[in-house]
């Protein structure tokens, strides 16, 4: 069982019967009030989303999903193709129910691929995934103010914030849970 | 170049904005004769309400606000007080909320919380004036315009303007906090900042009741931004009072299995001694992010707890 406090962007918890991911959260608490966690929901079985505010004597059962290791293979348009390593096996996901992950699948990652009742309803990923950086503006050698931040592409598309010494054709590591920066990656 | 730690560099602009702030903040009470003070942050127990949880040290507890010590100085004579303080309350964690942060306290003899309302406004201003924001402040896409006086508006008023339901109405279903939160909050402070007013009776349990409608006490929440920035009472001085409404909030702390506080009894026994006086205690850290247009608590301070 979840409690409140477990709350957070990511988490599958069961409702009225159905696997349903918190696709956002925020904590709210008014200075002499209670604690709200309120949360956008996406209903994996249907992809409806809604918006729903729990209080912290709320309790949930986690979604009854089997996770299976497999990983990514390729994107083709808006599907993506995960493998079994064992069986061979392929399932597919749609760019919706991939949702965020998108910005950080790079072929061959090892990925636990969610389903229910056998039907693949999402992906999850390492914490922290490598990636190489595909688009950034040069560094300007002297530019050490410190702290200066710089967006740069990386090689699934996907664009962050990183320090201003970073060059393309470098690796980074990336938190998957907030998509920040995390450190550069020697090969 | 040395990577270090990028995420600590980066927050170089929004640290020496926080020095600044807290360098203006001493300034202007010690320009108006306030001492500082500093209390202790380990206390056997802090002010038994319900919707606050202080963290457990030892046996005692970290403060969740420095308040009873403060008004146990102002009961000895201490006219005119403020500290900034580090307080810790469990659980808290969101855009708005770290689970340890920084408060600013004062208190004021002969005040009540009209009069903190007026210091409040200076207290911006003077900040303003020391950071060179001018009298518009601009916070990500708005412009708050901090020219004095500002609006002050009662919690039944908003209630009225901008939630689906009246104030009695979400009392009555047990949902006012979250009224104010989703329909009432986004809506405050937005071009100026806004004191909400005159909260109702039972969310106050250290502050006096209104003398024309007892139902409502006297209280105040500044808004900037749609944010809560800084809550005011006319403090309450009667023990007896006092006893009876921390009685009750321990009582419910008890029917939900939360860990009891000890009675404050030393703060208890002050109050008669306690002359009339309006308390306020101001976010630092949320009025840091006004100033330097953050969206996350978490980048106005070097740490948080998920970085340690």
């Amino acid at each position: 069982m979840y409690t409140a406090s477990d709350l957070r962007k990511g988490l599958r918890i069961k409702l009225e019967g159905d696997p349903h991911i918190i696709v956002d959260f925020n904590f709210v608490k008014p200075g002499k009030g209670q604690a709200l966690y309120r949360c956008k929901l996406k209903n994996m079985l249907t992809g409806a989303q809604f918006d729903r505010t729990f209080r912290s004597v709320d309790v949930f059962e986690p979604a009854d999903l089997q996770e299976k290791k497999m990983q990514f293979l390729y994107r083709e348009e808006d599907k993506y193709c995960f493998m079994d390593n064992e069986t061979f096996e392929q399932v597919y996901l749609t760019e919706d129910q991939v949702g965020d992950m998108k910005n950080f699948l790079v072929e061959n990652l090892e990925t636990e691929v969610l389903l229910f009742e056998n039907r693949p309803l999402g992906v999850s990923l390492p914490n922290a995934v490598d990636l190489y950086v595909k688009v950034a503006e040069p560094w300007a050698k002297g530019d050490t103010v410190a702290g200066k931040t710089k967006p740069v592409t990386l090689e699934t598309g996907y664009v962050i914030q990183v320090p201003p010494f970073i060059e393309a054709g470098e690796k980074i590591r990336v938190d998957t849970r907030t998509g920040e920066y995390l450190t550069r990656v020697k090969d | 170049m040395a990577e270090g730690d990028w995420h600590l560099t980066r927050k170089g602009a929004n640290l020496k904005t926080r020095a600044a702030l807290l360098e203006a903040i001493r300034r202007f009470f010690n320009l108006r004769g306030y001492l500082e003070v500093e209390t202790p942050i380990r206390i056997p127990g802090p002010a038994p309400e319900y919707h606050i949880d202080a963290v457990p040290s030892g046996d005692w507890f970290l403060q969740t606000s420095p308040e009873l010590c403060m008004k146990r100085l102002l009961a000895a004579g201490y006219d005119r007080i403020f500290q900034i303080a580090r307080c810790f309350r469990e659980g808290e964690r969101g855009g708005l909320h770290l689970p340890e942060f920084t408060i600013l306290e004062w208190y004021e003899a002969g005040g009540d919380y009209t009069s903190m309302m007026k210091t409040c406004e200076d207290l911006i201003l003077f900040i303003a004036d020391a950071l060179s924001l001018g009298r518009t402040i601009s916070y990500r896409d708005l412009a708050i315009d901090i020219t004095p006086p500002w609006p002050r508006i009662t919690v039944r008023e908003a209630f009225a303007s901008h939630a689906p339901v009246s104030l009695e109405e979400a009392l009555a279903a047990s949902s006012f906090d979250e009224i104010l939160t989703a329909h009432v909050e986004p809506h405050l402070g937005l071009d100026r900042p806004v004191f909400l007013t005159d909260y109702p009776a039972e969310m106050a349990s250290l502050a006096k009741l209104h003398p024309r409608d007892p139902t409502v006490a006297q209280r105040c929440e500044l808004y900037l931004a749609g944010m809560e920035m800084a809550n005011a009472f006319t403090e309450l001085t009667d023990e007896e009072e006092q006893r009876r409404r921390f009685a009750r909030e321990e009582a419910r702390r008890r029917r939900a299995g939360k860990k009891p506080y000890p009675s404050p009894e030393a703060f208890l026994a002050c109050l008669p001694s306690m002359p009339e006086a309006g308390g306020i205690a101001l976010g630092v850290d949320r009025l840091v992010m006004i100033v330097t247009g953050a969206a996350r608590i978490d980048d106005v301070v070097a740490f948080t707890p998920e970085r340690l």
